[in-house]
């Protein structure tokens, strides 16, 4: 017989600019199970954490939109291959969020990582798909190409706290924008496990940071940050995501609205998310000798 | 010798270009115009009447009317009922005709066109002609093609028409702006309701008459003269799926703020303050020309006017030498007149806020230039105007000013210009002139802006992507990316 | 009226800031630029480069001028005095010389208003019939010369030919440059020619034909432009007329932008001529507009503008009748010479 052995417990903490820090504010708030059990205690951000995030996704746009996207798609995949790796993790991590089946927290995480994988396909697709060259009536060479918008913030889906996650996130990163993610604020365990994999993946820090805390208090703050070019408001509750969208006029964000509560995540997304948070550049020249 | 006995002398005869004015009969005005409502003009129910003048002369034109909110009501259950009825079941082959036929009666009637569009915009005849009215006819050519071809367009099968688009457009480009709005709005399925600037309705309703002509079904395309408040009734108003807007960056953020929350879609193409970037080993004559068309082109009241002028320090003098030696060829005056390049101010309201600009840029210390030239007495008119010696704090630097105002600053590296170009929180241009390919294109993907012109400036296209970076707005028009804004993607 | 601008703002003297893109160019420095083949093509490839399309395009914008009424008339009788009336014929004779004389002294026999056109233009061996028919009379007579058109001889059949052309009246000279030398990169061939002709002129007026439609680039075009204008020419000129493409708006353009810098830099002043397939009115005030809008009206002389041309000459005499009469005239209606 063995001995009993204390469970070590994990720190759930944010995840900015490739570091792990606790909240600035040192606060922090229970997270349950689907059951009601105690999880963890989650980080609960302040709005210096989301001005530091800012920060970092600012400062790691240059380098993450200026890789090629072949690179970029070969990071993405590699952030699968980890998922892989951990996927018995979060197996168990969706089912005590979403108090899933077995069955179904596994086909949840499956799904999860072969989204990312499409995606991570897609990086170096996006510009023959989305670009063009363009006929125009004279002498000129005209060619529009995506470009990635800049500094997205993501407000995760509510009801699915992987797939969800994933399909919202992978997209946007895919097409070069870094992110402020803001994670299910009930359920925010896979998405600090998913964090953890990008940490120790070839994602530059500060590409995607993590938020974990109440809504209603950083949705604002991110809505309101100038150096936020576009918002995705997919798990905002709807008067939140007017608000939201209303103070992103102040800087002309691009708006990504609300995803309804009970969106089958599961659903062939198409292109519409990867091409969301891009902005087509049209270049001319003249053709002469 | 023959030779010396003819050199330039007193008797030397002056080429003075005589008047050459287009005639205005064919303009065919009416005194007064109703709303364009399903399909007829008619009378408004809780509108109000005004007058629109020409601005180079401030003669009354006609009297139009300015749409209320029940006049807005109903030309958006208009547009519903024919969304909802024969529109929205065509095939895309059949609407396809219907804007090739449009195409084809602005091509029929476009010295009309250019004529109504000068006098009750004030931009130079030559203009209207050759731009404006050619590029609005090709716009519907454009888009005609696309309507039966959506399924290849690269949004997936079967991509969805969002509804009733709801369309505000500004005055600098009155015909051509209601072409960008209507023509992918129609080609892919979508009914409108179209506002014109306040200021310059005319060739709207030019345009009703060859819907009506082109025997669209009533309905399909709803014209709504008026002003801010009728623009915002519509914008606002619940049957509306779609918000189109271009104008300022100003009313592009109030109108963001009142589609949030809604259902309605939007696509926002908003001001700018376009850094046209001369290298010193630019082809210098065609950079002159560049920056000359970049600004004063339309009296500058172009969106993507190149109005910051960024020279590399070595070819600063020669490049200023050299565009204030061409702005002295620029004649301004009468817009009916064919050889005018510079024409009126659009209203008063715009000469006022050019004129507190320009003395704002003197008053930071800047240094202000005009070629010498004589303003007409009636109408409102200013003169080109370059800035040297602009920091990038100045007003004129960072305020779009909409007008014939050029701001000169310098750099001495790419790195610099680049980012001095991106230094703004506008992006829907930029201008790069150099004979170094490497250089354009290092350039182009760099410049934080939705269309780069590289040794040419300010060229327009329908199969050319346009919007902005920013705050310069969203979503694209022309091209296949334009059609994106009016589908359910 | 309200006039506005120069509110007295100082501004850079025009000369010092446009020498300043053409450095090495220095009034003084000319021979020393033009005596190091090594300095000269440097010199030129440091031109500024010329955009084809933007070229081009400023070309169809100044062809949309619209001169009518008093400013056609102006425009008319203004090319009337600036043609370089032309025959260069293995057919001419001394006859055909005559009629053409005949023709340029006074070109409307009705109407004293008319100038004569600046120049009567033909091969060297009729120099001196031209000569005769003209004397008295104002109208230069120029003669091609240095084995034109193709300039495929040697440099001393060149100098012959142009002595030729001088000792027997000539008082301008069209010579043509060697475009195989410029185009394999001997420019410093092409100016010693230069040179060498102007002082075989013995101070008749050098027109250098550039030949453009041979040069494929408008680089070229303003490289050689810049090259005749060093070797001493008094005239840059386009074409000898006898290779398609002749001469063209754009071509002229990037001639009027060269000689306009090169008096900025050097401040002596050089014509342009255009020659070749300029038939009507239309062509020709084309050129008047292109000359006023870019090197400015002191260059609307025949001095330094010209066109050289045959058939235009009746073609303006039909457009100035219509200007005054209001109706068109007929094809008999001038003289055929």
């Amino acid at each position: 017989m063995s001995e009993p052995r204390l469970e070590v417990k994990k720190t759930s903490k944010l995840f900015i600019g490739g570091a792990f820090p606790r909240s600035e504010s040192g606060r922090s708030y229970v997270v349950s199970s689907a059951a009601g059990e105690f999880l963890c205690n989650a980080a609960w951000a302040s709005r210096k954490d989301v001005r530091d995030a800012v920060v970092a996704a600012r400062g790691a746009q240059p380098r993450w939109s200026a890789a090629t996207a072949y690179n970029r798609g070969q990071v993405l995949y590699r952030v699968a291959e980890l998922l892989e790796a951990r996927r018995a993790q979060f197996v168990h991590e969706v089912r005590a969020a979403e108090g899933a089946t077995a069955r179904s927290a596994a086909a949840q995480v499956d799904a999860a990582i072969d989204r990312w994988v499409w995606y991570a396909g897609w990086s170096d697709k996006l510009a023959q798909v989305a670009g063009s060259s363009n006929p125009v009536a004279g002498p000129y060479f005209n060619f529009s190409v995506p470009e990635p918008t800049g500094v997205i913030g993501i407000v995760a889906p509510t009801d699915s706290a992987l797939l969800g996650l994933v399909s919202v996130v992978a997209p946007v990163l895919a097409a070069g924008n870094t992110l402020v993610v803001l994670a299910d604020e009930r359920r925010p365990i896979p998405a600090v496990s998913l964090t953890e994999v990008l940490a120790t993946s070839d994602v530059p820090a500060g590409v995607l940071n993590l938020l974990t805390g109440p809504a209603d208090e950083l949705v604002p703050v991110l809505a309101g940050h100038r150096d936020v070019d576009g918002l995705d408001l997919a798990g905002a509750e709807p008067a939140l995501a007017a608000t939201a969208e209303a103070t992103g006029a102040t800087n002309i964000k691009r708006i990504s609205r609300l995803v309804p509560q009970g969106h089958d995540w599961r659903r062939d997304p198409g292109t519409s998310r990867l091409l969301r948070f891009v902005e087509t550049k049209t270049v001319w020249h003249p053709i002469g000798s | 010798m023959a030779l010396d006995a003819q050199g330039a002398g007193p008797d030397t005869p002056v080429f003075d270009y005589a008047p050459a004015p287009e005639s205005r009969a064919v303009a065919r005005l009416q005194s007064s115009y109703g709303l364009f409502i399903g399909g007829t003009f008619v009378e408004s129910i809780d509108g109000s009447t005004f007058k629109t003048v020409s601005p180079s002369s401030e003669e009354v034109l006609a009297e139009v009317t300015a749409a209320g909110p029940l006049d807005v009501a109903g030309a958006v259950a208009a547009a519903r009922a024919a969304f909802e009825g024969p529109w929205g079941a065509m095939p895309g082959r059949e609407r396809a005709k219907y804007l090739y036929r449009i195409a084809r009666l602005i091509q029929e009637r476009s010295r009309e066109l250019a004529v109504v569009e000068t006098l009750d915009n004030g931009k130079p005849i030559r203009e209207s002609r050759d731009v404006d009215v050619p590029l609005a006819a090709a716009h519907f050519f454009y888009h005609a093609g696309w309507a039966d071809k959506l399924d290849y367009a690269g949004f997936g099968p079967s991509p969805r028409a969002l509804g009733v688009a709801g369309q505000v457009i500004p005055w600098n480009f009155p015909l051509l702006m209601a072409a960008w709005k209507l023509a992918p709005a129609l080609a892919t399925g979508n009914t409108c309701v179209l506002k014109p600037a306040e200021t310059t309705p005319l060739s709207a309703l030019v345009l009703a008459e060859i819907l009506q002509q082109a025997e669209l079904p009533d309905g399909v395309v709803n014209i709504l003269t008026g002003d801010g408040t009728t623009g915002a009734a519509l914008v606002a108003h619940d049957g509306v799926d779609k918000v189109a807007f271009t104008g300022s960056t100003d009313v592009g953020r109030r109108i963001a703020e009142s589609v949030a929350g809604t259902r309605k879609h939007l696509s926002l193409e908003l001001g700018g303050k376009a850094a046209n970037i001369v290298f010193a080993d630019a082809a210098l004559d065609q950079a002159v020309e560049g920056i000359v068309n970049g600004i004063f082109f339309n009296q500058g009241h172009v969106c993507c006017a190149g109005s910051r002028l960024l020279v590399e320090e070595s070819v600063a003098a020669t490049v200023v030498a050299m565009l204030k030696r061409r702005l002295g060829t620029l004649r301004l005056g009468d817009p009916m007149d064919k050889n005018t390049d510079i024409g009126a101010i659009n209203s008063a309201e715009q000469l006022g806020r050019i004129v507190e600009l320009a003395d704002a840029g003197e008053d930071e210390g800047a240094e202000r230039w005009s070629p010498p030239c004589t303003l007409p007495e009636k109408g409102w008119w200013f003169p080109p105007t370059v800035f040297t010696d602009v920091s990038p704090a100045h007003r004129i630097a960072r305020e779009e000013i909409f007008g014939p105002v050029l701001s000169v600053l310098t750099f001495r590296t790419p790195d610099e210009a680049v980012e001095k170009a991106n230094n703004t929180t506008y992006g829907l241009s930029a201008g790069v002139w150099t004979e170094k390919g490497s250089r354009i294109l290092a350039m182009a993907s760099r410049l934080r802006a939705g269309v780069v012109w590289a040794n040419t400036f300010n060229r327009f296209d329908p199969a050319s992507p346009f919007g902005g970076f920013k705050e310069s707005g969203f979503g694209r028009e022309g091209g296949r990316q334009g059609l994106g804004a009016y589908l359910d993607v | 009226m309200q006039t506005v601008g120069d509110l007295g703002v100082r501004v850079a003297p025009l000369d010092d800031v446009v020498a300043s893109a053409y450095r090495g160019a220095a009034p003084g420095d000319v021979s020393s630029l033009i005596s190091s083949q090594d300095r000269l093509a440097r010199f030129l490839a440091g031109l500024p480069g010329v955009d084809q399309v933007g070229c081009e395009q400023r070309a169809a914008a100044l062809a949309t001028r619209s001169i009518k009424t008093t400013a056609k008339l102006t425009a008319i009788e203004l090319a009337i005095s600036m043609i370089d009336l032309t025959t260069l014929e293995g057919a001419d004779t001394h006859g055909k010389v005559r009629t053409l004389c005949a023709k340029a002294r006074r070109p409307e026999p009705t109407d004293d208003a008319v100038p004569p056109v600046a120049a009567v233009c033909v091969y060297p061996d009729l120099v001196a019939t031209a000569r005769e028919a003209l004397a008295g009379s104002g109208v230069a007579v120029a003669s091609v010369a240095t084995a034109f058109p193709s300039g495929r001889a040697s440099l001393t059949v060149k100098l012959a030919d142009v002595r030729d052309a001088v000792s027997a009246g000539a008082d301008e000279v069209d010579m043509v440059i060697d475009r195989g030398a410029f185009l394999q990169g001997d420019v410093g061939r092409v100016v010693e020619e230069i040179v060498a002709v102007k002082e075989a002129c013995a101070g008749a007026h050098l027109k250098v034909i550039l030949e453009t439609g041979e040069l494929a680039t408008y680089d070229n075009v303003r490289r050689a432009a810049w090259l005749a204008m060093l070797g001493g020419a008094d005239f840059v000129k386009t074409s000898t007329g006898k290779v398609t493409p002749a001469s063209t708006v754009p071509v002229a353009l990037v001639l009027l932008e060269a000689v306009r810098d090169f008096s900025s830099v050097t401040g002596r002043s050089v014509g342009v001529k255009v020659a070749g397939g300029i038939r009507t009115s239309k062509d020709a005030i084309r050129y008047l507009v292109a000359v006023n809008e870019t090197v400015g009206p002191e260059w609307l002389v025949a001095s330094r503008f010209r066109l050289g041309a045959s058939s235009l000459l009746n073609d303006l005499l039909r457009q100035r009748r219509k200007q005054l009469t209001g109706q068109y005239a007929g094809s008999d209606d001038v003289s055929v010479e």
